[in-house]
């Protein structure tokens, strides 16, 4: 029942965030390409409903396009973690003991030493700062999570009988990675991907809050938080709004996360970090 | 065992050696050169072009990455470009506010998630653990930064109990630096205590389930006096684990509410020697961190050996 | 006994009050805030602010100094002789003056100083300063000639600059973390990343000053500036760095705002190599697209005065020339179509760090949208800043604030990064440098003016201002910032 519970408030959650992303491809209450400056840090009112930033700017259409920015970075960033952290992953299990394996877990180790934000602004220093640097920083990280995942979770499998009986009857080591071990580790991925794309929300918004993320006029709400940092004694909403933003989101994928673990798999642990 | 440790220990030497060639090249590739930074817009190629031999930046990079790891391996960091002091009297100051901040951050966070953690298991599916868990998710979801912000705006500009940032510095007394410290650790161990209190929640609710706990609550023991007596201790080892992990996260993941808070810790030192390309700082701090997490890896690994033989044939 | 016994109790009763009396009048110690820690303590070496902002006139002087108003007058030098052709300049020095570190002050150190800053392998960021001197002579201990190899206009305010100080060859290896000076304050301690101390020099040679210990804290983040100075942690701020913040500390009694002007010309500087924008047609239609007042009040808070031109609105010389460039975005559809562009075009703007840069390259950006002109904004470091934008020439437009007082002259530097060729002004800013005299200077200045501005070489956007956030109490604080210094030895604490 509580479980259930998660899911759905979580649900509800992301598809406010998902709904005002794809709402704004379309419409918003304001163009915020257009700077009213006469018009700057209003308070919430009827026609601002979340007021006006320092350029009198719609800080709702800000923030509807904002979440765009959130999504994309993040959900890209966790794509090139899986897309090359899970084929690692079962390669490694599928040699396991083996000098692959050893190199790839090791590798992984390596790219775990390193603290991950200070490389970050390592690569955006070296390539400059905008939301593809921002999305290569965060993807690199996600790699190893899931290259361990999928590895563990592929170990298991391996010992299990019906792998086995692939082996006899002759099929590739490769193939049997990918035809039976892959949709079997596939809701261990699903949950640990919710948990990662809410983390790499996360990793979005404090990279640009640092100036290292998407570059003006593309708004972003890290970036919206740095900029409401030296106003906030006289017009906190500047802040509040941006950060409400950015909790929702990842408290929508964290409950969500952990609504479709209880439904898929109640044993699946997450790694958080 | 002994071997297991010896190729252990290769294994670490061999990455490190891979960071130090990684850091050093991406750092080297970085564009901008700290003798034109240093010199500024006025300045003539000649003025630059003495400065950078000044530095000893004129020599090739091979040579400057051999002279730079062999500094290492005597424990010199090298001398830093702008600040010209040793990189290794920098570190040393440095640490002496990012260390004690992690920590304070850990204590903090500990402090809060055992008690929670601890309730939260002995309530499964009750109110009182609901609420405790629902609260963790939102610690979790809070920017540790856009916390920091509201810290400061309540409890330093608004109702003044605490200083905005900044740091006194340990020799104006324990509790006047720990003062300083407060606020940025509280910053820092909120999302670290919900996720702790979550870890600690599941690790007992297994502990709960295990037989021998079966045993002590058919003994007569209250699910209360089982919790205690037996299961706190043996739940106590992934909570262990994560918080070795968050330890090294909160050494070099305080570098945001270190910029917030202004204090002079390690991670404000790697972003202005980053902006300043005071390359060799940037290089020694890194490695450093890197180093710390490969070494506690290490040790942590060999402990589990230790306590588990068949560990050593897995690896 | 009971009458002296009474007469001990209020004598001392009347010591106690005076001094209660004199602990509250007499506060000589400061912290002043600072957004930027110097990278090492050597004035001579670097380009940095910072450690002017820090030593300048505290602790190192110059043979002339800049007073708060912007004018130049003796420092260490207490007189001069300038010879009829301009060329060679007698230094009388101050007697009695001695370093820090007990050494007596000489014509040596003169010597020393100007030829270590125009040596072959000097690293003075500013060494074009001391391009035209030919020799320095040490005639007896309290005299000294530099001779020059042309005639130089600017040379006894070019002395004035913190890149001229005089340093002493003893103490010159120790310079970046212990500096040696002639100053009323001497240096105390430094912890880096947070502080640095001085405390009043006794032997001092001039005035001394009120203050017996400053202290300079180094604060970048601005709400932290903001945070520390509500709360009084610091007792002044310079250059304070979030002009957003002003009006409530002028609605707060504790405080005084002082807003004052400085070298800085911000400017949207423009390639002027590059096609489209080597066409003047394409920069006179910027200019027209750019509403100055907007960008002053979005960016700046309504801090700043608009400019039509490179040079500062308070020098006596300042020709007001914005209404060449007044806003007038159809105007700048207009030209755009004459120069064959009637669609717009597409360039880079390229922002460093401050925030009259990032925040005022947004308001630029939509201003330029709406005559058509797009504009793809890439934030960037100083380092890179430097590296892309200075010397490697890569950028359309940039905004960036010239800081150096009385700098025209580098529109005269076809290879400076704005790539502005023009011989006629080429040929102008030669004559001025040789013309020593003022009346002909000024005139040569405005014509430098005009030149710049009707040739829409950059936007010219508005004067920096500089503002200095302090406690109500403190007097002797420059308002204005002629060169980048704290300027502590006439400062007190009223009452």
């Amino acid at each position: 029942m509580i479980r259930s519970r998660n899911l759905l408030l979580g649900g509800l959650l992301c598809l406010i965030v998902v709904a005002g992303a794809l709402v704004s491809f379309l419409w918003t209450p304001y163009d915020i390409t257009v700077l009213d400056i006469p018009n700057k840090l209003q308070t919430p009112s009827l026609q601002h409903p979340f007021g006006t930033d320092h350029f009198g700017r719609d800080i709702l259409s800000m923030i509807m396009i904002g979440a765009r920015t959130s999504l994309a970075v993040a959900i890209v960033a966790v794509g090139i973690g899986m897309g090359i952290g899970v084929p690692l992953g079962l390669w490694a299990a599928s040699n396991k003991g083996g000098w692959i394996d050893e190199i790839i877990m090791r590798g992984n180790d390596l790219v775990f030493a390193f603290p991950s934000l200070v490389i970050a602004i390592l690569i955006t220093a070296v390539m400059g700062a905008s939301a593809l640097n921002a999305i290569i920083a965060i993807g690199i990280f996600n790699i190893p999570v899931f290259a361990r995942l999928t590895r563990s979770g592929a170990l298991s499998l391996w010992e299990r009988e019906f792998i086995l009986a692939a082996r006899v009857a002759g099929k590739s080591k490769a193939r049997i990675s990918f035809e039976h071990i892959l949709p079997n580790v596939g809701n261990l991925l699903i949950v640990q991907g919710t948990i990662q794309f809410s983390l790499g929300i996360l990793a979005e918004a404090g990279l640009s809050y640092v100036g290292l993320g998407a570059q003006p006029p593309i708004p972003s709400w890290g970036r919206m938080l740095a900029d409401a940092q030296t106003m906030v004694s006289f017009a906190p909403h500047l802040a509040m709004v941006p950060g409400l933003a950015i909790i929702t989101a990842v408290l929508g994928l964290n409950l969500m996360g952990d609504g479709l673990r209880d439904l898929l798999d109640p044993r699946i642990r997450v790694v958080r970090q | 065992m002994l071997r297991y440790s010896l190729k252990r220990l290769l294994s670490l030497i061999v990455s490190l050696a891979i960071a130090s060639v990684v850091i050093f090249l991406v750092i080297e590739v970085a564009p901008g050169d700290p003798a034109s930074f240093m010199l500024g817009i006025n300045a003539q190629p000649d003025t630059v072009a003495a400065l950078r031999a000044e530095l000893g930046l004129d020599v090739s990079k091979t040579q400057r990455y051999l002279s730079w790891v062999g500094g290492m391996l005597q424990g010199d960091f090298g001398t830093s470009y702008t600040y010209r002091t040793p990189v290794t009297q920098m570190i040393a100051d440095r640490v002496w506010v990012s260390l004690p901040l992690a920590l304070y951050a850990l204590t903090l966070s500990t402090l809060i998630a055992f008690p929670a953690g601890i309730y939260a298991a002995s309530r499964r599916g009750k109110p009182g653990d609901i609420t405790v868990m629902g609260a963790t998710q939102l610690g979790i979801a809070v920017p540790n930064f856009w916390f920091a912000m509201l810290l400061v705006l309540v409890f330093a500009i608004n109702l003044r109990w605490f200083s905005a940032g900044g740091f006194p510095g340990w020799d104006e007394g324990f509790f006047v630096a720990l003062k300083a410290l407060t606020l940025p650790a509280i910053a820092l161990a909120l999302p670290q205590s919900a996720i702790l209190a979550r870890v600690m929640r599941s690790s007992l609710l297994d502990i709960l389930s295990e037989d021998f706990m079966r045993t002590a609550r058919a003994k007569g023991l209250s699910r209360r006096q089982a919790l205690w007596r037996h299961g706190l201790r043996n739940a106590l080892v992934p909570v262990l684990t994560i918080m070795g992990l968050q330890f090294s996260f909160l050494l070099a993941g305080g570098i945001i509410i270190e910029q917030v808070f202004f204090l002079p810790g390690l991670g404000r030192l790697i972003f202005q020697a980053i902006s300043a390309r005071d390359l060799i700082v940037v290089e020694s701090v890194v490695m450093l961190l890197v180093f710390s997490v490969i070494l506690v890896n290490f040790l942590v690994d060999l402990a589990y050996a230790a306590v588990d033989p068949r560990l050593r044939s897995r690896t | 006994m009971t009458f002296q016994g009474t007469k001990l109790a209020f004598a001392s009763a009347l010591a106690l009050c005076a001094g209660l009396g004199v602990a509250q009048a007499q506060q000589t110690d400061i912290t002043v805030a600072l957004q930027l820690e110097p990278p090492h303590l050597d004035p001579t070496s670097a380009a940095a602010g910072a450690i002017d902002q820090v030593l300048y006139s505290n602790v190192f002087e110059g043979l002339t100094r800049f007073m708060g108003d912007g004018s130049v007058v003796a420092g260490l030098a207490k007189s001069w002789d300038i010879s009829e052709d301009n060329l060679t300049y007698t230094f009388h020095l101050q007697d009695g003056v001695t370093f820090h570190d007990g050494s007596a002050f000489t014509a040596d150190d003169v010597k020393f100083s100007l030829d270590r800053a125009r040596a072959e392998d000097s690293v003075n960021a500013q060494k074009a300063l001391f391009e035209d001197i030919a020799s320095v002579e040490v005639v007896d201990p309290l005299t000294v000639t530099v001779t020059l190899a042309q005639p130089n206009g600017s040379f006894l305010f070019n002395l004035a600059w913190g890149d001229a100080v005089i340093v002493a060859e003893e103490s010159i290896e120790g310079i970046k973390n212990a500096p040696v000076g002639t100053g009323a304050f001497q240096f105390a301690n430094w912890v880096q990343g947070d502080k640095v101390e001085l405390t009043r020099n006794d032997a001092y040679w001039g005035d001394a000053p009120a203050l017996t210990e400053v202290t300079f804290k180094f604060i970048s983040d601005p709400t932290a500036a903001f945070a520390a100075m509500m709360a009084q942690d610091i007792d002044a701020f310079v250059s304070y760095p979030a002009p957003e913040n002003l009006p409530q500390f002028d609605a707060d009694p504790r405080f005084q705002v002082l807003r004052g002007s400085s070298e800085g010309e911000t400017i949207l500087s423009t390639n002027n190599a590059l096609p489209p924008l080597d066409d003047v047609k394409v920069r006179k239609a910027i200019a027209h697209a750019i509403d100055r007042q907007s960008i002053i009040d979005g960016a700046m808070f309504g801090l700043g005065t608009p400019i039509g031109t490179h040079f500062a609105p308070h020098n006596p010389d300042y020709v007001d020339l914005t209404a060449n460039s007044a806003y007038d975005p159809e105007l700048s559809k207009q030209l755009l179509a004459e120069a064959g562009l009637p669609d717009g075009f597409t360039t880079t703007l390229k922002l460093p760090p401050p925030s009259y840069a990032r925040r005022g390259g947004e308001i630029v950006a939509a201003q330029l949208r709406a005559v058509g002109i797009q504009t793809e904004i890439t934030n960037l470091e100083w380092a890179q800043w430097l590296e892309q934008v200075f010397r490697g020439n890569d950028f359309g437009l940039t905004i960036i604030s010239h800081t150096e007082p009385m700098d025209i002259g580098i529109y005269a530097r076809p290879d400076y990064y704005f790539q502005y060729d023009n011989p006629t002004l080429q040929e102008l800013i030669e004559t001025l440098d040789a013309t020593t005299d003022p009346a002909k200077r000024s005139e040569l200045l405005q014509q430098a003016q005009t030149i710049i501005s009707e040739d829409y070489v950059n936007g010219y956007l508005f004067q920096l201002a500089v503002p200095t956030v302090a406690d109500a109490r403190i007097q002797g604080l420059w308002e204005n910032a002629p060169t980048q210094a704290t300027d502590l030895t006439g400062v007190s604490w009223a009452e």
